[in-house]
């Protein structure tokens, strides 16, 4: 009887319409309108995957309405965009607890700018149609660029102007390939494209105009400077939201249009984000030790954090792929709850600065332990979601290449030195002054705002399956569509008789006796 | 059971670490030590059944874990000979360290959270000897290393203590990197990670050849190297060992517990479970008997001229891994697992003692300020006293009598040299170093116990008495402040050391036990040529014809560590009873011998130099040289100069107004996807 229940256009329709009523409501009406709408959206989004079949066929909760000549409201999603749209709506009610005593001004534009970016996002993520998509994704970015601008910090208007420009560059190149694809495919079908063959020459250039829009939003190194500053200048839910689904945009770009609509682009251009990748890792970590901002060191951690995304995307095989997918969802909840954590000590002090802080763990123990938890799931401890994803994306590019995964690998000597800095001159040591070791342990809101995201870190951590399963045919689909461009890998055992692969020591670089 | 025995510390930990605000310190003090000790009634049955013979190998399932592909692996719970020593060596040594903390613990504030992180640690621990794949193992390698930075650092607002957490988790963190290399290697080879999988399909392998970082390799060769860094890491052998003596910085219970008796242990238990793989690959035994060597030798030069009692336990522990490690890189498994076992008895025996006497001392740690103390604290000094005789290997040659140490130490040795050319060489290191041995044990206990008393000039003991001054007189603290003497010219500064409480003293005394007799009881099983064989059972590369060897060897070559051990003791004796003044003499004479072994060989000055602070300079030249002054100055603060021509119209376009952006974007949007509809059919 639920078959055809249009579940994406409600799960859309549902904070888009809350939006426009929290735009006439009272700041008190327009805080419950948003969560409760935002806590339907999440109960609906359960629901859809409860009802998600994984043996099912491959595009599930499918619609399709003309609009205009061929561009369609065409709705659908597969495993990928349904563990995407459910970190979405998770992080949503998060977000709009974390704003409910912080923002005191427009609260309900400010309340109708998230659920406007949530029916938003969710759109992104399940647009079955290039010019849906194309529009998704960017007006998604305009309640986050008001939310910075309006609501931000000292220096929203520089931060916000970064934003604007790195994005609108990489937008512009974006929209041209999508037109000529069109015109030269005759479809602005997403999952047809994703099979259609386009000459190998004119596949690099689309590959390059749809990176710059990808690899602005993932961040990669060197595009990623605006991303510290609009993570510094956010409010705390405008910083989860970023680093929990805005980020996650690049990376599911990646793996919807760069790979499977252009494989042998993909496969040419594979050593190019191998080396931005690994630069972005040792580069950013670097960066990061040196920070004395909270917020941007957590940010410039996201940086290197989405550069094992983007390594193991490229590898092409199953784990690297379902590592970096595990990656996008880890960092969404983690650095989620690190900006959140940020968030807690900074209204009770307001400042960001690291060195204003020291010996919370006195006066703020459950504080203390959460962020404790938090940090060891963004340096990767077992058991926390970080090292399922890390582990995975790592194995994947080892299979790819053993330096990649070494300078990759890194990453974890180097995240374990910024996040324990990080956590030792803020928890640990004594107080900065009389005003820190006042402040107060989490508040009841507080708790019910962590520790949820610590339950689903714990989870993922322990038993990945239920996060896995639904993603996991797709991972095999794109793994299969590169099997031929797939790099061969230079840490390969090739037992001497028993595989035909004569080439195969050659490609090996350097294999010299 | 064994779930039991693994889940209850978890649990306890747990209950202890939430709840302990709630149910109050006496009860998060209870459960845990309840906790613990119940894992060890259970631990000690699974052992006795593999002693007897009776034991059998067996996994136990606890959930999937993970499955990617080909990569499938789960959370499970493997028993076998190698489990069931590791079973009572930890759960008897922490639930000893747990009983032991009451006293040691008695007056710190957050006594639940202590006992939470000594439950955690014990968990990790046992996850980490049950496991039955690669992963799970890391699993608990980053647990313990979890649990033993948050033991480090556990006196948080001491600097010093924060700064060794985060050292020991880093450097750690290195070997980590190998070890997940080679975890990634040996799937890439075996498709599998499961460790019975790997260990059988192992010498199929050997004399192949992988490329790693566009070098060729053998196969099992590098992949043994980089799983061994991981052992490097948390054995803290030479070149990752520089975390291990600032890991002092935890109070003492942990430092037996953790960094002496069973996590330090994971690198020499990790070797002998993969010792079937390491057995195949000869070149990676070959540098594995290397490191174990030098850091044997290197820690043990160190230890000598230690001023801090835990320091010089804690070198002793590093030199005492080496033992291990050579051990097995000579092939003799049975030999490193016993010493490993002998070893966690009388090194956390004199750990603890050293707890005794630091908390008689009021933590005073500097040896300078002892002196005499047997009079005080009989009790530490004679179990302390027990701990040297066997670390120094104490026995009568020839025959089956003697201290734990004697046997496990012993077994080494004679291993090394019946293996061969390589081993008769570490043989030689080996003698040397129990020469160092028995020279810094017995100056510990000269320095500690004999002598005259030296604690006058101790801040800590001033304080101490200036603050309980009421019974000493006021007048003396007075005179202590402006480091005035008169009155005490006995050294005591009016201080009398007390000996501990019994929660304290019962650890003590069950651990000399130990030290005393594991030797004499369980040299037959560990290390015995048929025994042994049946004892580990296929556990470990159990090799039946080295264990009969090293009864071959030359009579002078069997002598010898005894011969070392005295020798050992006789300089000691000369320098710290016989002729107090001549250590002040060598060190003006050799200052440059000797500020190169206090200073550890400078092996911290060198990593801050090539690693800490290039990191940072390079940190800081990448965010104000690279983001800032290329990429913004070029990227987006270019764009609005380029638009504006000058830089003052620049910035106002950057501060422009807010609203016409998200205008434009949104007219843009709008204006393109009309146009697009229009133009796309």
């Amino acid at each position: 009887m639920l078959g055809n229940f249009p579940m994406l256009s409600t799960l859309i329709a549902l904070p888009a319409l809350g939006a426009l009523a929290c735009l006439f409501l009272g700041d008190r009406a327009a805080r419950w309108t948003a969560l409760v709408t935002t806590l339907a959206t999440f109960a609906l989004g359960c629901v859809m995957w409860a009802r998600f079949d994984v043996a099912g066929p491959v595009w599930q909760f499918v619609e399709r309405a003309p609009i205009v000549g061929q561009f369609y409201w065409a709705m659908g999603i597969d495993g990928i965009s349904l563990m995407l749209i459910m970190l979405s709506v998770f992080l949503m009610p998060i977000c709009i607890g974390a704003s409910w005593n912080s923002i005191t001004e427009r609260v309900g534009l400010y309340m109708a700018s998230f659920l406007f970016m949530e029916a938003l996002m969710i759109g992104v993520f399940a647009a079955q149609d290039l010019i849906l998509f194309y529009i998704f994704f960017e007006a998604g970015l305009i309640p986050m660029y008001l939310i910075i601008g309006i609501w931000g910090g000292a220096n929203r208007i520089y931060a916000s102007y970064k934003f604007f420009l790195y994005t609108l560059l990489g937008s512009v190149l974006m929209l041209v390939a999508m037109i000529w694809m069109i015109y030269a495919a005759g479809t602005a079908d997403i999952p047809t494209l994703m099979h259609s063959d386009f000459p190998v020459a004119a596949q690099r250039w689309l590959w390059l105009a749809f990176f710059a829009s990808f690899a602005v939003k993932m961040p990669m190194w060197p595009v990623h400077t605006w991303l510290p500053d609009a993570h510094v200048q956010a409010p705390t839910a405008g910083s989860v939201i970023l680093a929990g689904v805005l980020l996650k945009m690049g990376g599911y770009g990646f793996l919807r249009f760069s790979i499977p609509m252009f494989p042998d682009a993909s496969a040419d251009f594979m050593w190019l984000i191998f080396a931005l990748s690994a630069v972005a890792v040792i580069y950013t970590s670097l960066v990061a030790l040196v920070q004395s901002d909270m917020k941007k060191l957590i940010a410039y951690s996201s940086v290197a954090h989405m550069a094992i995304v983007t390594a193991g995307l490229f590898a092409f095989n199953q784990q690297g792929i379902e590592g970096a997918l595990i990656v996008m969802l880890s960092h969404g909840l983690v650095s989620g709850a690190l900006f959140l954590c940020v968030g807690v000590i900074y209204d009770r002090l307001h400042t960001r600065e690291i060195a204003r802080y020291g010996g919370l763990s006195n006066n703020m123990p459950g504080y203390a332990l959460l962020f404790l938890f938090f940090t060891m799931a963004s340096i990767g401890l077992p058991a926390t979601s970080g090292f399922v994803g890390e582990f995975l994306s790592l194995i994947g590019i080892y299979e790819a290449s053993s330096w990649v995964a070494f300078l990759c690998a890194t990453g974890i000597i180097l995240g374990a030195g910024y996040m324990l800095w990080l956590y030792r001159r803020i928890a640990f040591g004594s107080a900065a002054g009389e005003d820190t070791l006042s402040m107060r342990d989490l508040s009841l809101r507080e708790w019910l705002l962590l520790t949820p995201i610590a339950a689903v870190v714990l989870w993922m951590g322990v038993y990945p399956e239920p996060f896995l399963a639904p993603m996991r045919r797709d991972a095999t689909a794109i793994a299969a569509r590169m099997a031929n461009a797939k790099p061969a890998g230079d840490a390969h055992y090739r037992a001497a008789s028993s595989r035909p692969t004569p080439s195969s020591h050659e490609a090996a670089p350097g294999s010299a006796h | 059971m064994i779930s039991y025995i693994v889940f209850l510390p978890l649990l306890a930990a747990i209950v202890a670490g939430l709840g302990g605000r709630f149910i109050g310190n006496f009860a998060a003090k209870l459960v845990t030590t309840g906790a613990l000790f119940a894992a060890c009634a259970l631990s000690w049955p699974i052992f006795i059944s593999f002693l007897t013979g009776h034991g059998t190998a067996g996994v136990t399932p606890v959930l999937h874990w993970l499955s990617s592909g080909d990569l499938v692996f789960d959370w499970a719970l493997r028993v076998d000979t190698l489990t069931a020593v590791m079973l009572v060596v930890v759960t008897s040594v922490s639930a000893l360290v747990h009983l032991y903390s009451w006293g040691y613990m008695a007056e710190d504030p957050s006594q639940p959270r202590f006992f939470a992180y000594l439950s955690l640690f014990t968990f990790a621990m046992l996850m980490l000897v049950t496991a039955d794949n690669l992963v799970q193992m890391f699993f608990g390698w980053e647990g313990v290393g979890l649990a033993s930075y948050l033991l480090i650092g556990f006196w948080y607002h001491k600097p010093s203590a924060n700064a060794a957490a985060i050292k020991a988790f880093v450097v750690n963190r290195v070997g980590d990197l190998g070890f997940m290399l080679g975890i990634f290697g040996t799937f890439l080879v075996f498709r599998t990670v499961s460790i019975p999988e790997v260990l059988a399909a192992a010498p199929a392998v050997a004399g192949s050849h992988i490329s790693f970082l566009s070098m060729r390799f053998d196969t099992l060769t590098i992949l043994c190297l980089l799983l061994f860094i991981g052992a490097m890491g948390k054995s803290a052998q030479l070149g990752l060992h520089t975390w291990l003596p600032d890991a002092m910085e935890g109070p003492t219970p942990v430092s037996a517990l953790i960094h002496a008796a069973t996590m330090v242990t994971a690198g020499v238990f990790m070797l002998c479970r993969l010792s079937p793989m390491f057995e195949a690959a000869p070149v990676a035994l070959g540098f594995v008997t290397f490191i174990g060597a030098a850091t044997c030798f290197f820690a043990g030069t160190v230890g000598t001229c230690q001023h801090d009692i835990k320091r010089v336990i804690a070198y002793s522990t590093c030199s005492q891994l080496g033992y291990m490690f050579f051990a097995a890189g000579v092939g003799a498994y049975g030999a490193a697992m016993f010493h490993l076992f002998t070893h966690a008895f009388f090194k956390a025996l004199l750990f603890l003692g050293a707890g005794s006497v630091i908390h008689a001392m009021h933590h005073e740690q500097d040896m300078r300020h002892y002196g005499a103390l047997r009079k005080h604290i009989p009790f530490t000094y004679w179990t302390m006293m027990a701990g040297t005789l066997a670390i120094t290997g104490v026995g009568i040659p020839l025959t089956s009598f003697g201290f734990a140490g004697f046997f496990s130490k012993d077994a080494i040795l004679e291993s090394a040299f019946a293996s061969g050319p390589n081993g008769q060489l570490v043989f030689w290191v080996g003698c040397f170093v129990a020469l160092l041995t028995s020279f810094y044990s017995w100056r510990l206990m000269f320095l500690t116990f004999f002598g005259k008393p030296r604690w006058g000039t101790s801040e800590h003991i001033q304080h101490a008495v200036h603050d309980h001054g009421q019974d000493h007189g006021h007048d003396h603290a007075a005179a202590h402040a402006h480091g005035d003497q008169h009155g005490h010219d006995d050294g005591t500064a009016g201080y009398h050391p007390h000996e501990s409480p019994l929660s304290m003293l019962v650890p003590l005394a069950l651990l000399t036990t130990g030290a005393v007799l594991a030797g004499y009881f369980f040299h037959h099983a560990f290390v015995g040529a048929e025994e042994g064989a049946h004892f580990w059972a296929g556990s470990i590369a159990f090799d039946a014809h080295l264990m009969h060897a090293m009864h071959e060897i030359p009579l002078w070559a069997k002598l010898m560590p005894a011969s070392a051990m005295i020798i050992g003791l006789l300089i000691a004796w000369r320098n710290y009873i016989r002729h107090p003044d001549a250590p002040a003499r060598f060190v003006a004479n050799m200052s440059g011998l000797h500020n190169f072994v206090f200073r550890k060989w400078y092996f911290d000055e060198l990593y801050d130099a090539i690693f800490v602070r290039p990191a940072q300079a390079l940190g800081r030249i990448f965010w104000k040289g690279g983001d800032e002054a290329i990429i913004d100055r070029f990227g987006p603060d270019g764009a609005a100069r380029a638009v504006a021509g000058t830089s003052g119209v620049a910035v106002k376009i950057q501060s422009g107004f807010l609203y016409s952006y998200a205008f434009v974007m949104l007219i843009g949007l709008a204006a393109l996807v009309t146009w697009l509809m229009a133009v796309v059919r």
